[in-house]
């Protein structure tokens, strides 16, 4: 077993101020098993008594390889591991993946299987709201929230398992469309939750929003100004709380989205509470898409007919030739796209999710690379945390939202 | 291919001699090495294009000049258009200069990239590995870098493996 | 039960001493909150509202190694983690448990690769593997019942 590698201090000289290595600074590790990390993101904080003056984030200890990973293994088995990246985004991850080997190859989408795509990924983004809410408040103190939300998540995740079988690594989003078609319950069960769901949100906001303990912990913490945002390229609700109303389901839409009519809630004070007020506004925002999604959701096929990419369906195999053939071929040496790179990018809970996909003309991807928004949340801590309290990073830390598992990869 | 992108794009062709690729709704300007700071500055200052999504790398083994690329990836938060730009990076000299002036989410896109793919950015203020532990050796995403798969123990041999797998200690 | 009989007029219970223990370590047995990746979530819900692990005296997750009993290694660990969990082990006082959480945490699952540890028994022993990707809460709640298992079978010569 390797040792543990720890930093000098002179490895660090250059990220610290003269006073660390003077010693009238306590430079403190806080991480990779910490309760308020959210993971395993360690922060070496450099503190003037309660103060910090540097904050040096070390990521890294949930790489896991994945890119590399999935060089080694055809489309279809690739995706599975693109589940585990942003494990709060599972289907958004599905998503992207299937839209860069789409635009690649371009194959059309049948028009009931995006307006599918539209419900799971927005679900998707309500359940990992939820999960922020719940460890946010649990992080400063307000235990009952984390209960509440937990509760309404597990109605979303009846969902997921509804349609796939499974609760959180679902895979049911496939480049050309889905794995199958929606069982017959499946509207209702999405019906009830955005019925419930508009009031169970109130119930959250009578907890938070004029508490004035979360309130005191919140306003003013962290503030993330848009030049920031935009220089370190942060992206999602951080940039919208800080004032700019960008978002790519409206200026690159995606799956038809551009269909149904949603705000993108904004606040202008950039700060920890702006934050929460923003994911609060959106999954409102996200029920409405939802809502629309399901009235209008169309008849049809759930994914194209193109036996060279797509395989056929289960009762055709077993009376067609061809099909089993086909079948055979798509399981065993995968499907060929034609060589190129393309990019792709959806909006994912915590930001902009990229996907560059390099194909040099073989079943297996040549190159695959996440572009994730966790990595440049982090990236800004050096420069929010400075001058804040200790007991003010793991506020900041909560309100980004980090997966580690998607900064990692 | 978008007429505020055209525009960009043949400017930036004229003035740097770059080529243009547009493939599967993709724009990629292929610059050389030594252009990518003077074309990142003209892009944001001059074009708008104000901020960098993507920066990555690509390896293309076998073929030894160049082996590697630099992909960057820009976005304009007004015109919400998407631009690519390529440059390509020797084996024998795996060195490019650094954005992070430019655009400083490149800090630790180009720390990512050092780390796993091996380039080395020159005047980059943090050249650290960022997700390997400091002291690995080789640079995983590279070609020639071995997956690291472990045998899979089945019913055959599984007291063989057995026996070369470390075990936990109480 | 009459008011008289909780006031302290219980009577008298025998037993083992060893019995005894092993009886109040299942009733309070408290795990460390050691989330890693995915799992880390599932653990979440197991410790919600829904399947409340609570009810099997395991409602303080601590987030100090020195005061728990038990390391739930939810998810998968990366060669950088490895020898950070190790330490964290050693911390945890005797008696210990670990329940191997996912098929990451038991056998690398499907991450067969240079930067994924394949299975946490390589530097840790575990007690109860729990399979899935990730498991699900009943899943998780059932490793803990084996763990229980494991502790009322716990012999008074083995104690260190």
């Amino acid at each position: 077993m390797r040792e543990i590698q720890e930093f000098s201090l002179d490895d660090l000289k250059h990220l610290l101020s003269p006073r660390a290595l003077t010693g009238e600074t306590v430079v403190l590790n806080m991480g990779p098993q910490h309760p308020s990390t959210h993971g395993v993101l360690r922060l070496i904080l450099e503190l003037d008594g309660e103060i910090v003056v540097n904050c040096i984030p070390d990521i890294g200890y949930l790489h896991t390889g994945i890119e590399k990973n999935m060089e080694a293994k055809t489309y279809q088995k690739a995706e599975t591991m693109t589940d585990r990246m942003d494990y709060l985004f599972t289907i958004g991850n599905n998503l992207v993946f299937s839209l860069a080997l789409e635009k690649l190859i371009g194959l059309p989408v049948p028009p009931r299987a995006d307006a599918i795509r539209v419900i799971l990924t927005e679900l998707q983004r309500i359940q990992s709201h939820l999960v922020w809410i719940g460890t946010s408040a649990l992080d400063l103190g307000a235990m009952s929230v984390f209960l509440y939300s937990m509760r309404e998540r597990e109605l979303t995740l009846d969902i997921f398992e509804l349609v796939s079988g499974q609760r959180m690594m679902t895979t049911y989003i496939r480049p050309g469309g889905l794995w199958r078609d929606v069982p017959s319950q499946f509207n209702e069960l999405v019906q009830q939750f955005v019925d419930i769901m508009p009031g169970r949100i109130d119930e959250y906001e009578s907890l938070l929003t004029n508490n004035i303990l979360f309130k005191e912990r919140t306003q003013g913490i962290g503030v993330i100004d848009v030049p920031t945002c935009l220089a370190y390229n942060v992206s999602g609700p951080t940039l919208r709380a800080a004032g700019m109303a960008q978002d790519i389901r409206k200026s690159n839409p995606y799956c038809g989205i551009e269909q149904y009519d949603f705000d993108i809630p904004t606040q202008t004070t950039g700060d920890v509470y702006g934050r929460y007020l923003v994911r609060v506004a959106e999954m409102r925002e996200s029920v409405k898409i939802v809502k629309q999604a399901l009235d209008k959701m169309p008849f049809g096929p759930t994914r194209t007919y193109d036996p060279k990419y797509i395989p056929p369906f289960r009762s055709e195999i077993g009376v067609s030739m061809e099909s089993l053939i086909h079948h055979f071929k798509l399981w065993t040496e995968g499907f060929t796209p034609p060589a190129g790179s393309v990019y792709t990018s959806i909006e994912s809970p915590r930001g902009e999710l990229g996907i560059f996909l390099e194909s040099d003309g073989s079943p297996k991807p040549y190159r695959v690379h996440y572009r994730t928004p966790s990595i440049p949340l982090i990236s800004v801590f050096p420069i929010v945390s400075k001058g804040h309290f200790v007991a003010d990073m793991v506020a900041l830390t909560s309100s980004i939202d980090l997966v580690l598992g998607d900064a990692d990869r | 291919m978008n007429e505020i992108l055209q525009t960009t794009v043949d400017a930036i062709a004229a003035k740097f001699n770059a080529q243009v690729e547009e493939a599967h709704g993709d724009v990629t300007l292929h610059v050389q090495n030594d252009q990518v700071v003077e074309v990142c500055r003209t892009l944001r200052d001059e074009y708008g294009f104000d901020t960098m999504p993507l920066e990555t790398s690509v390896d293309y083994c076998p073929a030894k000049s160049p082996r590697f690329h630099v992909v960057y990836g820009f976005y304009s938060t007004k015109t919400h258009l998407y631009l690519f730009m390529r440059a390509p990076v020797d084996e024998a000299n795996p060195h490019i200069s650094t954005v992070e002036s430019i655009y400083p989410s490149a800090n630790w896109r180009e720390r990512e990239i050092y780390d796993l793919m091996g380039i080395i950015f020159d005047g980059h203020s943090d050249l650290r590995r960022l997700e390997m532990p400091p002291n690995w050796e080789g640079h995983p995403l590279r070609k020639d870098y071995p997956l690291g798969y472990e045998e899979v123990q089945f019913t055959f041999n599984f007291d063989e493996i057995d026996l070369r797998k470390p075990k936990g200690e109480r | 039960m009459g008011v008289d009989r909780k006031t302290g007029n219980m009577g008298i219970l025998t037993t083992t001493v060893e019995g005894f223990m092993n009886w109040s370590r299942t009733n309070s047995m408290w795990p460390m909150s050691f989330g890693l990746a995915c799992c880390a979530i599932e653990m979440m819900s197991t410790q919600a509202s829904n399947y409340d692990m609570s009810r099997f005296g395991m409602e303080l997750m601590r987030a100090s190694p020195r005061q728990s009993d038990l390391m739930i290694v939810a998810g998968r660990v990366a060669q950088k983690m490895a020898p950070v969990l190790r330490n964290l082990y050693d911390q945890m006082p005797d008696p210990k448990w670990v329940i191997a959480m996912g098929d990451c945490a038991a056998c690398g699952g499907v991450f067969n690769n240079y930067a994924i540890l394949q299975g946490v028994d390589e530097i840790v022993p575990v007690d109860v593997y729990v399979a899935g990707c990730p498991p699900r809460p009943e899943g998780l709640l059932n490793g803990v019942m084996l763990v229980y298992e494991q502790v009322r079978k716990e012999k008074l010569s083995d104690w260190k």
